[in-house]
């Protein structure tokens, strides 16, 4: 049993996804986790599959790429267990004026206060850029971190905004 | 002193307001927490016209904050009249430095904002809340018990009077979106 790392991406059309999941299912490559999503017009699919050797899998997903709209590529990773959340779960806002760095800027802050970012997601729209970042963070550093995007806030003339994220188990 | 509330209307204020263009994102206003306004001053009642006549011309504008008139200041209108989740309403009204004292009920919902005319996203909110604040011109403190819409709104708005958008408040990395409908 091999672990895959594949990404496509591509124009968005209709039945990209379907394209894409039935050549994988044709060779027996079961989708683990994945992200798939549009992006500016972009349709952007990252896939974790488990199944046969990375040559099979190029192979089924050639016709989908022939005509060079739509882009793949297919990678043999080590498997890895999900590891464990370390700290607490918070949730970073940033938006302001788009400009150059506004992401390396923050996620530098974060990660030197040794937040792990599990999730981001940024959006432009029009001239207000937005990034939403789910953080795991050692509770005892959250005020030291707040307090230094803060100032990175200032100095990229963004708001930001740092709270717990809350997730209720049912 | 609900009843000052019950019995408020945007005539009251005695002066017409003057449709005024709406700031968006990024606009540094937007993320400045406002200053306490003098609920008697002229300029506190003209604004408050202002923002009522503002939303009137808005399509679905359910309610509006002074920083989204680019004005820094802690008053904002809200009327949920209309809307189809609304349960409580209070009619068209105006507040000053308003404030929620209690919350309760928290839910998530989807907002949109007219300052951020691109995006929506899922906030959590409290569907019952206790606001207290000031009538423009009399400058009567009011005290108000809501739910559902009208509590979403009154905590959308009064995150506008502290320099605080829906995008400061979003539930994920996956909770915001390219807004689908235009109203």
């Amino acid at each position: 049993m091999h672990e895959l790392a594949i990404t496509v991406i591509g124009p968005d059309r209709t039945g990209i996804i379907a394209d894409v999941a039935e050549a994988l299912a044709e060779v027996g490559a079961n989708l683990a986790d994945s992200t798939m999503t549009r992006l500016r017009g972009h349709f952007a699919m990252t896939l974790i599959c488990t199944g046969p050797a990375a040559e099979a899998v190029e192979e089924a997903l050639a016709p989908l790429t022939a005509d060079g709209r739509l882009v793949a590529t297919v990678r043999a990773v080590r498997p890895e267990a999900d590891a464990a959340a370390q700290g607490e779960p918070f949730l970073v806002s940033v938006h302001g004026a788009d400009r150059l760095g506004i992401v390396a800027a923050v996620s530098r802050v974060v990660s030197a206060a040794g937040g792990n970012i599990t999730d981001l997601t940024t959006r432009l729209a029009g001239p207000l850029y937005v990034i939403v970042a789910e953080v795991d963070l050692d509770p005892a550093h959250a005020d030291g971190l707040a307090e230094q995007l803060a100032v990175a806030a200032a100095e990229l003339a963004v708001d930001v905004t740092m709270r717990r994220a809350e997730s209720e188990i049912l | 002193m609900t009843s000052d509330l019950l019995d408020w209307k945007p005539e009251l204020l005695g002066v017409e307001g003057n449709v005024r263009a709406v700031v968006t994102a990024p606009a540094t206003v937007l993320g400045t927490p406002g200053e306490d306004v003098d609920p008697a001053d002229p300029e506190t009642v003209r604004l408050a016209a202002d923002l009522v006549a503002t939303m009137r011309v808005s399509p679905g504008c359910v309610g509006l904050a002074a920083p989204q008139l680019g004005v820094s200041a802690r008053i904002f209108v809200v009327d949920v009249t209309q809307h189809p989740k609304t349960v409580t309403t209070h009619g068209t009204f105006v507040l000053c430095n308003a404030a929620v004292v209690e919350a309760s009920r928290w839910r998530p919902g989807r907002e949109g904002c007219m300052s951020v005319p691109d995006l929506t996203g899922d906030v959590k909110r409290a569907g019952r809340v206790v606001v207290e604040g000031a009538l423009p011109g009399s400058g009567d403190p009011v005290r108000l018990v809501t739910d559902a819409f009208e509590a979403r709104a009154l905590q959308h708005e009064i995150d506008h009077c502290g320099g605080k958008l829906f995008l400061d408040r979003v539930a994920g990395a996956h909770a915001i979106y390219q807004r689908k409908v235009y109203l």
